[in-house]
């Protein structure tokens, strides 16, 4: 093994840096800490294998993430045969038995991530490093994925992105070691345009408020790009930093602005305060242009609906997935969640629970650990049985690619939990796009050394 | 070599503290936290307590935006790989440079004013080029998403030696590559290097002018001495640091987020140094890596743990017992380090080090009664 | 001209805030000579004593009702509030007013838990270096919001405004402009007239009561008043109960304009201290103006005609003029001459 980690040593060696100006070859092998010991970053050596999960528990996505954490529980209970096993029997691939991984005991760490890129990397670091953690997944923030996600590549960790709706992160930094199983904000789009064309129709005003990061900046580059396909002039776009809290200074000059819809690139408690601090504002009652002003949350999730309460009735958004889908899947996934923490899962739950046991079952099928080989499993792989129809997780970006749904608040709940109805799906046809339509290059599959 | 020659003292303590930080993968082991990661982080912000203790241990001026030197150092160090070359050195070199000369700009401005005032401008300072690097500045910081490496990045010196390849380079120096232990020993070879020079520093006239300042900055300017060149100078080096601090934290992860420079992070910094001792050469260091630890290994703690830790208590009192510690650790070890923080300063405000030296006296102090009492007892 | 007046509008709820935390840093300050860095996390305190008293309400009984099933299948749960289970539809109404309600829970919380941080811990410190009272006073603010934390976890807890109050006053029909060209949010008003009669009902206290006027003298010279005969520290350490309550009252009646979370308080306390600066340190009239000035500029240079002429101003007007305050004027728009300029 010694010989294959100095292979890959001087090859780095001689890529990096100001190469040769005064490299002597004589690097510090006795430093690394696991040179001699395995052939890849946090082989398991014993009978567990240890999973991360990195989710934000403070910070503008903290309720995302907590319920992230609760579905990445059920998976490892699920993997390690406890429980009702919740979507494995209905999963397309028999290869997961409820014995863990490949025979080995699933174990997990978990680390906050404060929904900041900064903070969500040392806490993968340490996952990594100190816990030995072989893959890591989370996210609930684009830019915290994409960090994390080039944290992974380095060290040769893979990366199961959960929330995350950026172009970007299977786009321009995309990675040979992230996946992504969440839909993206083109996907939104497409999905969306139609259904704000039927209701709204096609003279409209848009002003855009947004978040001002990757997932902001691409999903109201996707937004203006499918409302203006419909018709629709772009008012004006304003950034609004991050976990603002008080959005009224923004929301203000969209009074007089002569625009008659506000789009809103929000998520997470941003989302709730600035939906709820515009209905605040009158925005829904107003007319504007002689039409009925509207708001719109082009991504929503039954947290943020909660959390909005009436404010969220009538509004437009898209989902990667609803607890109300009767497919089998989903139903026992809801059933199993449910009954464990007495709430339905979000779309966050629920992306993170299937990228857990879709790294498991690729593990099973590649047989090995080896992250190169568990990779070429998830490639192009084709699989149904877990909640969005029959998918593709396309090798060429690693983006995965089915139905999307579009879901408008309900204006009379019958319970605390039915919030959001699906109104129109956007069919994985619909929402699939050619791999080079973003730019980006998934880099080596050679594994690093840590 | 002049400039190398320390008083005897200085020199083994030197040596001790070089001992010390380089056998840190050993002596650490046992406490959990010989992880690169983590070693790296206590000789990076070794490095931002010490460069802060030279402003506000000599000359008592509590500046509030420290931390906006780190994330100008982080920044541009990051900015000096995407452009130039992985290489860590220039990266930090211009880390180091660049925050000098905001620190310069900076506390020309601030040390107009001493006091509460001053720690309000350098405050608002550090306030402003958060919230900028944070919304205008970002095609520079790259805002929310934090300043990452690409593929696309010019890297012109790297680019004249080698050909593009596919993947993300790492930081590296001479050719070596940077990661993990590697990179814990670069950071800390500076960290020795930084406290080498704070040592001259504390031991030069200039140091005694500075502690002069503290103590009465009226009599010194009453004495035709106009003070804010000296003060000004601790401020630049000590933003130096700071910025040397944020280079290291992009070398050894290149990324650099505005978070860095909140603050709170600022506030840190204070903490770190206060706890460890003020004022002192190796106390901020201590406090350095006690908060850094706690932070890692404390926070890490969970209720599992403490159930194991008390299970030798009866069942009642084993469930209170890990019910009251349970908001001490974990999520809540903020709460143990404000409740520190506030002890220390009511009781202690000399921190660790003045603690420590309270001990050795009261031991000295029995030692010599003993001896005393021993001597005139063998005299009678 | 109704952008211009829509964000002076939008500047007077935040400038109210502004303006009452100043107040009581710089009645602090004023009295005991002591920089409160904790004094936002009076400000956090209070907003929580708004959820607690929601939360004491509206503590639920659980039941459930075999006819309807819950997403998975076991029957839902039906919750009700306490206060309507055992006061029907008067406890409605009480949840619905929980906000202005916990008014009521807040002064005698925030007097004690004033009262008992400065003979606890302050008084300990009025004659350290303001160095050591600002770092005594920031590691106390980390216990305060760390212990909220413990308590209410560390997410934003939204807290509705009574119905009565949502929606949107149209102000500008008032004043004869368009109908609908200027709406201001009922409970923005609601915060604005509140601040306003709190200011008047503090400095009214300060003006024609005794107790005000040996504070006041205090203030002014504690020495003499102290020679006088008179014991003065009772009265102040009153005085920091009173500006606890003041910061508190500020927080409740913010709840639902701003979620509160556990760290609020140290979002509003570097503004409050730039305020207190800027309106000139131990100056109450001057911590006051500077409050709605500042809250109203930074309306201001969020419009977008003037961010477009320059870009980020919103973001760093307030610390701008801080620095050009302390640099021009250090003693701030209406503060005394000599006060901390050493």
């Amino acid at each position: 093994m010694t010989n294959f980690k100095k292979g890959i040593s001087r090859r780095r060696l001689i890529k990096t840096g100001l190469a040769g100006v005064l490299a002597t070859g004589v690097s510090p092998y006795i430093f690394s800490r696991s040179a001699f010991a395995q052939e890849f970053c946090n082989a398991p050596t014993g009978d567990t294998v240890t999973l991360g999960f990195n989710v934000p528990l403070t910070g503008a996505y903290a309720d995302e993430g907590a319920d992230e954490l609760r579905a990445f529980e059920l998976a490892v209970e699920h993997l390690n045969g406890e429980g009702d096993g919740g979507m494995i029997p209905h999963f397309s691939s028999d290869a997961l038995t409820g014995n863990g991984i490949l025979g080995k005991r699933v174990a997990y760490v978990t680390g906050d991530t404060q929904t900041q890129s900064d903070a969500a990397r040392d806490s993968a670091r340490r996952m990594i490093e100190r816990d030995g953690a072989l893959m890591i997944s989370g996210g609930s923030s684009s830019g915290v994925a994409i960090a994390v996600q080039g944290l992974c590549q380095e060290m040769g960790v893979i990366f199961m992105a959960a929330l995350t709706h950026s172009n970007d992160t299977t786009g321009k930094d995309r990675r040979r070691y992230g996946f992504r199983h969440f839909f993206n904000a083109y996907q939104s789009g497409i999905g969306l345009g139609p259904q704000l064309g039927d209701a709204y129709g096609t003279d409209r005003r848009a002003y855009h408020l947004t978040a001002d990061y990757t997932w902001g900046w691409t999903q109201e580059e996707s937004m203006i790009a499918a409302t203006e396909a419909l018709g629709w002039e772009t008012a004006e776009t304003v950034r609004t930093p991050v976990g603002a809290g008080d959005f009224s200074q923004y929301i203000t000059p969209v009074l007089n602005s002569g625009a008659d819809v506000l789009i809103l690139n929000h998520y997470g408690f941003d989302g709730v305060n600035s939906l709820t601090q515009a209905v605040q504002f009158g925005l829904k009652d107003r007319q504007a242009n002689g039409k009925n002003f509207q708001i719109v949350l082009p991504l929503v999730s039954d947290l943020m609906a909660a959390g909005a309460g009436n404010a969220m009735q009538g509004v437009f958004g898209t989902s990667n997935w609803y607890w109300s889908q009767q497919d089998e899947g989903s139903k026992a996934f809801t059933n199993s969640f449910g009954a464990k923490y007495g709430r339905p899962p979000s779309q966050a739950a629920h992306t993170s629970y299937v990228q857990t046991l879709l790294y498991a079952d690729a593990a099973e099928r590649a047989g090995t650990f080896y992250p190169p080989e568990v990779i070429r499993a998830l490639e192009d792989y084709e699989f149904d049985g877990l909640g969005n129809g029959p998918t593709l997780y396309r090798g060429a970006d690693h983006q995965c690619f089915k139905d999307v749904f579009v879901v408008q608040g309900k204006e009379n709940p019958s319970n605390e939990f039915d919030l959001l109805e699906v109104v129109s799906t956007a069919s994985r046809d619909n929402v699939t796009y050619a791999p080079d339509f973003f730019e980006g290059e998934l880099g080596p599959y050679d594994p690093a050394m840590c | 070599m002049n400039v190398l020659r320390l008083p005897r003292q200085d020199v083994i303590l030197f040596a001790v503290f070089a001992i010390v930080v380089l056998t840190m993968p050993i002596w650490l082991t046992p406490f959990g936290a010989a992880y690169p990661g983590l070693m790296q982080k206590f000789a990076i912000f070794a490095i931002f307590a010490v460069g802060f203790n030279i402003l506000f241990g000599l000359t008592g001026y509590l500046s509030f935006g420290h931390a906006a030197f780190l994330g100008v150092g982080s920044y541009t160090a990051v900015w000096s790989f995407k452009l130039f070359t992985m290489d860590a050195i220039p990266a930090l070199i211009f880390a180091v440079l660049m925050s000098g000369v905001f620190a310069l700009g900076i506390g020309f401005v601030s040390l107009r004013r001493s006091g509460i005032y001053f720690a309000i401008l350098t405050l608002a300072f550090a306030q402003m080029s958060y919230n900028l690097a944070y919304s205008v500045l970002t095609p520079i910081t790259n805002g929310e998403t934090a300043l990452q490496l690409t593929n696309n990045d010019p890297r012109v010196i790297d680019m004249m030696f080698m050909e593009r390849t596919a993947g993300l380079p790492s930081p590296s120096i001479f050719g070596q590559p940077l990661g993990g232990i590697g990179g814990f020993y670069l950071c800390a070879v500076l960290l020795l290097v930084a406290f080498f020079i704070a040592q001259k520093v504390f031991a030069s006239p200039f140091g005694m002018m500075l502690r002069a300042i503290k103590s009465n900055q009226t009599r010194m300017s009453y004495t035709g001495f106009n003070t804010r060149p000296y003060a000004l100078t601790a401020f630049v080096i000590s933003g130096m640091y700071a910025g040397l601090a944020g280079g290291l934290l992009a070398v050894t992860d290149p990324l650099a987020g505005a978070e860095r420079m909140e603050w709170t992070a600022s506030g840190e910094v204070v903490l770190m140094t206060i706890l460890g001792g003020v004022g002192t050469l190796v106390g901020p260091v201590i406090g350095a890596w006690l908060i850094k630890y706690l932070e890692n290994i404390f926070s890490a703690f969970n209720e599992g743990m403490l159930h194991a830790t008390f299970s030798w208590l009866p069942d009642g009192v084993e469930d209170i017992v890990v019910a009251v510690t349970s908001k001490f650790v974990g999520e809540g070890w903020h709460l143990t380090l404000g409740l520190v923080f506030v002890l220390i300063v009511v009781f202690l405000p000399g921190g660790i080090m003045e603690g420590v030296r309270r001990i050795r006296s009261a031991v000295a102090n029995r030692r010599d009664n003993r001896r005393t009492r021993f001597s005139t007892s063998a005299a009678e | 001209m109704e952008a211009i007046f829509a964000q002076l509008l939008n500047g007077l709820d935040k400038g109210g805030a502004y303006a009452l935390i100043a107040l009581g840093l710089t009645l602090v300050f004023g009295t005991l000579g002591v920089v409160n860095f904790a004094h936002g996390a009076l400000f956090m305190l209070g907003a929580f004593c708004a959820v607690a008293f929601r939360e004491l309400i509206t503590y639920e009984i659980v039941t459930t009702d075999p006819e309807q099933l819950s997403p998975w299948g076991s029957p839902l749960e039906i919750r009700t509030p306490i206060a309507q289970q055992y006061l029907g539809d008067w406890g409605a109404v009480i949840i619905d007013y929980s906000v202005p309600l916990s008014i009521l829970l807040a002064i005698p919380v925030m007097l004690i838990i004033g009262i008992v941080m400065e003979r606890g811990l302050i008084k300990h410190f009025y004659n350290r270096p303001h160095a050591e009272q600002i770092l005594v006073t920031f590691g106390l603010a980390i216990v305060l919001q760390e212990l909220v934390k413990t308590f209410f976890g560390p997410n934003p807890i939204p807290q509705p405004m009574p119905s009565t109050f949502r929606g949107a006053a149209d102000v500008g029909s008032w004043l004869g402009l368009t109908p609908g060209a200027v709406t201001y949010p009922w409970w923005r008003l609601v915060y604005f007239l509140f601040s306003i009669g709190i200011l008047s009902a503090v400095f009214a206290f300060l003006r024609f009561t005794t107790f005000g006027m040996v504070v006041r003298a205090g203030m002014a010279d504690r020495e003499t008043v102290r020679l006088l005969g008179i014991d003065i520290d009772r009265r102040f350490t009153l005085m920091f109960g009173l500006a606890a309550v003041v910061a508190g009252l500020a927080g409740v009646m913010y709840t639902p304009l701003l979620p509160p979370n556990y760290h609020l308080g140290m979002e509003f306390l570097v503004l409050s201290f730039v305020v207190v600066v800027v309106g000139g340190m131990g100056s109450l009239p001057g911590a006051v103006a500077a409050g709605f000035l500042l809250g109203i500029l930074q309306s201001f240079a969020s419009m977008t005609a003037i961010k477009n002429l320059i870009p980020g101003i919103d973001q760093i007007i307030i610390y701008l003029l801080a620095v050009v305050i302390l640099l021009v004027r250090p003693r701030g728009l209406m503060g005394r001459r000599g006060v901390m300029e050493s």
